[in-house]
């Protein structure tokens, strides 16, 4: 009770300083008075009255400042001298302010970005409610690309009924291509992306519609109403955010269609089941549509309470192989086996990337400490210049502790300045990859600073502020005050204390900046060698664009109207060719069955092989190469295929292939030509069995169509010109897009580009701190040095030999460095071999470019003060002090 | 080391403040430090000073009251005076002051027969 009472007092009193000091003041002057008086009264003289009364008084001010400190909080009066103090100290030396802060907030503001996203991609859970509970489920080493990883509409129904580990199973069509929808009611219809998804996916994932309701059970039927829920940002964006949008007809593809809920604004189907793609609208998918289709359903389950994973996968090893791919087909099912892989969605997303993002990690974390290291340095080099300063304070009484806690104030002020100024850039960054739809990372979109990584950025600077402002702390309080105080800088012994402290940092520093370089080097080389890939195919000066594509059965009728756009596309000025894919490389795919007519296949010796069905002329407007045969024609008769390379390689073994007869997609098909291997799937992957069947056999129903245009042209030019020949055959062509077909490639090396684009710029940063943190300990010392260099000038040394002396010196410290350097890179390179492509983790090349490169700019730095130390004037070096 | 030997002492001036005024009623910053000296017989040399640090924490914990008044000889001083819970607090300090003393009377006691 009475701490309490007596704490508020204290704090009453803190705020109340004025008025409390006048009261104290008028009270010791009554009180010196009355001592006066009682002296005079005794018979002393006035002025011998007056100093008996001050000395037995004590002093003034001393009983001022005890009864300051008894009555307030001393701790916090402490704390604003030593603020006070240490700003006005900082303004006067504005330069190392200004470079202590930039460099802080540099590291600092890595560290929060890169927090951002290994927060939001790693640590944090997927934003669905009880995420923990939610499972991928795939096949189990899946022999081929997507058809492989999904299941069919009665084995997705089968499983839905049979199994008893989850609370819920539903999935989404995998097989969807961007822009698959128009929508009408406008001058020129818009393309839309719109994802068929099963009843129940949205209440396994555990999302709400902020507006109206989520599909019914009979909405998924075949005979329903078509009905639709809008993403929010289509809502937002289509529709104005108005909420009486549900209940109404929007036309799609010109059929009405009803709106039955709008998504909340925090569900990114991209982000987490396609890192990149932006999808607008969702509608029912409809069983009993798809059950002759095969494999097309990605699955996604939720686990009831109090199964774990290790159950769920007991009963999926014995459920799965029971499934049946097509129940009106049996004679399919005794040819295809089911497996069930479960991965926790969350793994299943962003596991491929936990190493990138921890090595990421590690790399500012690096920079962090090579920033503390820099910062202990530049402190250090004060601390020696201020030396006297503490020496004179501590000699005036102030005490180890004190001196200590202003220094560590100093580095705090420091590091919360460049936290502000780190949080800023970190701010800054993360709301740029927020916004790059284009790079393939899922969850990006949400990445943000948020109350978490606020809550890093203030861990991670007083971190820094103790690790840098420490070491210069304590070593400038234990410091002898009579040899400071004596030594005015005539010996050489001033900073050799100092100093070897202060090269050892640098050692660090360069040891540390090494690692980095080596690291972000061998990255970069894996980058480069990605792009010297022959991909099968020319991404330069082909150009995409998707065709509005009639699903209905007029096949002949689709046939000709694409032969006569590619035909007068091909007349436009600075076209070479044109064609017409269903399915382009490194974007969506789907996988049937090729073999050799004839001939019996052992289990597991065929392959998922990768479909396209195409026009003739989209081989050459990829820039594909036909090493054998020909292209197709338009008035091909009976079936006929292309394969590429590999399945050439593994049907007819040492033969030639153009002329047999394979069955391809269920029918006997001629082969006419075979093709160079592409890669289908991944630009760093082998590529896998693919065929090419004819847009103009009606036996292969295309998915889509995207025409493909080879040109000069610019890629405005060549839009507006394509886009007027088309409509003026199909007036129903929405405004889509045109994409270069680099892009593709862009996207799929996406992730790569992002990692080696963040290791590089900290390695940069690491090379940038250590040669800065050379230049400090050289210039330094070479200051330091001063009267010595010109004491060894006067005597006859020459400027080169006193450059070579500073130079040497340097020399010394880089290569104590890039030693340490070297073994520390053998070590950490090992945890990145994983992530490297076409480079060894010991790659010579890189190591003995990356200890040049550091060599080379750390010797610039050191030959600035070598350059300065050599034009002293022995005169005047002598002369001062 | 310092830091504890400082607090005894500011103990002490505590409850030799507490026990001047409840043995003399009113009085100012001067009555006091004179009284401790010359009830102290002079043993105790205090900077007058000090008792202002003593006198604004025993005010803040409650245990005295002050208020400006005029002293006899005519001049403006600042009267502390004991409050009841401030009796209350000098008993109870007062009495572990004297058991302290006495067991370290007995104790030191003790040693001196070795």
């Amino acid at each position: 009770m009475g701490f309490l009472r007596q704490g508020w007092n204290r704090v009453r009193a803190f705020f109340r300083k004025g008025p409390l000091d006048a009261d104290l003041d008028a009270e010791m002057a009554s009180h010196l008075e009355m001592a006066v008086e009682e002296n005079l009264r005794r018979g002393m003289a006035v002025e011998e009255a007056r100093r008996r009364a001050m000395a037995r008084f004590g002093g003034v001010q001393q009983a001022r400042e005890k009864q300051r400190a008894a009555r307030g909080l001393p701790f916090v009066d402490v704390l604003g001298q030593d603020l006070r103090y240490t700003l006005r100290t900082l303004g006067r030396d504005a330069g190392f302010t200004v470079v202590a802060v930039l460099i802080l907030g540099l590291g600092i503001g890595a560290n929060v970005a890169v927090f951002s996203v290994v927060n939001t991609l790693l640590l944090r859970p997927l934003p669905f409610p009880d995420a923990g509970k939610l499972v991928r489920i795939t096949t189990v080493n899946p022999p081929c690309g997507e058809s492989c990883r999904t299941y069919s509409a009665d084995a997705t129904r089968e499983l839905q009924e049979r199994n008893r580990s989850f609370e819920r199973v539903s999935g989404y069509f995998a097989f969807t291509s961007a822009d698959n929808y128009k929508l009408m009611g406008r001058a020129v219809p818009l393309p839309v992306t719109g994802i068929l998804v099963d009843q129940s996916f949205f209440q396994t994932l555990g999302v709400q519609p902020v507006l109206g309701r989520l599909f019914l059970p009979e909405e998924c039927l075949h005979s329903a109403r078509p009905t639709v829920l809008l993403s929010y940002p289509f809502w937002k964006r289509q529709f104005g955010g108005k909420r009486d949008i549900v209940g109404q007809a929007v036309d799609f593809n010109g059929t009405p269609v009803t709106v039955v809920g709008v998504l909340p604004d925090t569900f990114d189907f991209g982000s987490v089941f396609s890192p990149g793609a932006k999808v607008d609208i969702f509608t029912p998918y409809v069983m009993s549509d798809f059950e002759e289709d095969g494999n097309d359903l990605a699955l996604v389950g939720r686990l009831k309470p109090g199964v774990t994973m290790a159950q769920a996968q007991d009963e999926a090893n014995s459920l799965f192989p029971k499934l049946d791919i097509d129940l009106k087909h049996p004679e399919y099912n005794a040819n295809y086996h089911y497996t069930g892989q479960l991965i926790g969605l969350k793994d299943y997303v962003s596991g491929k990337l936990r190493r990138s993002l921890i090595v990421l990690w590690c790399a500012v974390g690096m920079i962090l400490l090579i920033v503390c290291v820099n910062l202990s340095n530049l402190l250090l080099a004060r601390a020696a210049a201020r030396g006297k300063e503490f020496a004179m304070r501590s000699a005036l009484g102030a005490n180890r502790g004190r001196l200590v806690r202003q220094l560590l104030t100093e580095s705090l002020i420091l590091s919360g300045a460049g936290a502000v100024l780190g949080l800023a850039i970190a701010l800054g960054v993360t709301g740029f990859l927020a916004h790059q739809g284009s790079i393939a990372l899922p969850l990006l979109s949400s990445v943000r600073i948020d109350g978490e990584a606020v809550a890093w950025t203030v861990a991670i600077a007083v971190a820094a502020a103790v690790l840098f402002g420490l070491m210069p702390a304590l070593r400038m309080a234990s410091g002898n005050l009579q040899e400071a105080l004596k030594d005015s800088g005539h010996g050489a012994s001033a900073g050799r204390r100092h100093e070897g402290l202060r090269s050892a940092l640098v050692v660090a520093e360069i040891a540390l900046a090494c690692v980095l370089l080596v690291g972000g080097g061998l990255l970069l080389r894996s980058f480069l060698h990605l792009l010297d890939v022959d991909l099968g195919f020319e991404p330069a000066r082909a150009t995409a664009i998707t065709l509005d594509f009639d699903d209905g059965q007029k096949a002949a009728a689709r046939v000709a109207q694409w032969q006569e756009i590619i035909r007068r596309v091909k007349t436009i000025p600075g076209v070479e060719t044109a064609g017409i894919s269903d399915n382009l490389p490194l974007s969506r795919n789907r996988s049937w069955g090729i073999s050799a007519k004839g001939v019996e296949y052992r289990p597991g010796e065929l392959q998922g092989t990768f479909v396209f069905i195409v026009s003739p002329g989209y081989l050459p407007a990829m820039g594909m190469r036909l090493k054998e045969g020909r292209d197709f024609q338009w008035d091909d008769a009976d079936p006929v295929v292309i394969i590429n390379e590999t399945v050439a390689r593994k049907l007819w073994p040492g033969q030639d292939p153009v002329g047999r007869i394979a069955r391809a997609g269920g029918t006997d098909a001629r082969v006419i030509g075979v093709i160079a291997d592409v890669h289908e799937s991944s630009v760093e992957g082998e590529a896998g069995w693919q065929m090419y069947l004819p847009v103009t056999s009606p036996k292969f129903g295309p998915e889509g169509a995207e025409l493909v245009v080879r040109s000069t042209l610019p890629a405005g030019t060549l839009a507006k010109s394509v886009m007027a020949t088309v409509r003026l055959i199909d007036p129903g062509q929405p405004a889509t897009e045109f994409r270069p077909v680099q892009q593709l490639v862009d996207h799929a090396t996406s992730p790569r580009r992002f990692f080696v684009l963040l290791v590089g710029i900290f390695a940069g940063l690491g090379l940038l701190l250590a040669s800065l943190g050379i230049y400090g300990v050289i210039a330094y010392s070479v200051m330091q040095r001063t009267q010595e260099i010109g004491i060894r000038m006067a005597l006859g040394a020459s400027r080169g030999r006193v450059q070579r002396g500073v130079l040497g010196k340097t020399l010394g410290l880089v290569l104590a460095g890039l030693v340490v350097g070297t073994l520390g890179s053998l070590v950490a390179t090992r945890m990145i071999a994983s992530l490297l492509f076409g480079t060894e983790a010991t790659d010579p090349l890189t190591y003995a470019g990356m200890i040049v490169l550091l060599m080379a700019v750390a010797l610039l730095a050191g030959y600035l003060p070598a350059r300065r130390a050599s034009r002293i004037d022995p005169l005047v070096a002598l002369r001062t002090n | 080391m310092g830091d504890s030997k400082l607090d005894l002492l500011q103990g002490t001036l505590d409850l030799m403040v507490l026990q001047t005024l409840a043995a003399m009623g009113e009085q100012h910053g001067y009555g006091i430090a004179r009284r401790i000296e010359q009830v102290s017989g002079d043993e105790v040399l205090l900077n007058q000073g000090t008792i202002y640090a003593s006198l604004v924490r025993l005010q803040q914990r409650g245990w005295i009251d002050a208020e400006w008044g005029v002293s006899d000889n005519n001049r403006k001083a600042k009267f502390y005076s004991i409050t009841k819970r401030g009796r209350k607090q000098l008993q109870e300090d007062a009495e572990y002051w004297h058991r302290l003393t006495a067991v370290m009377g007995r104790v030191l006691k003790a040693g001196t027969r070795e």
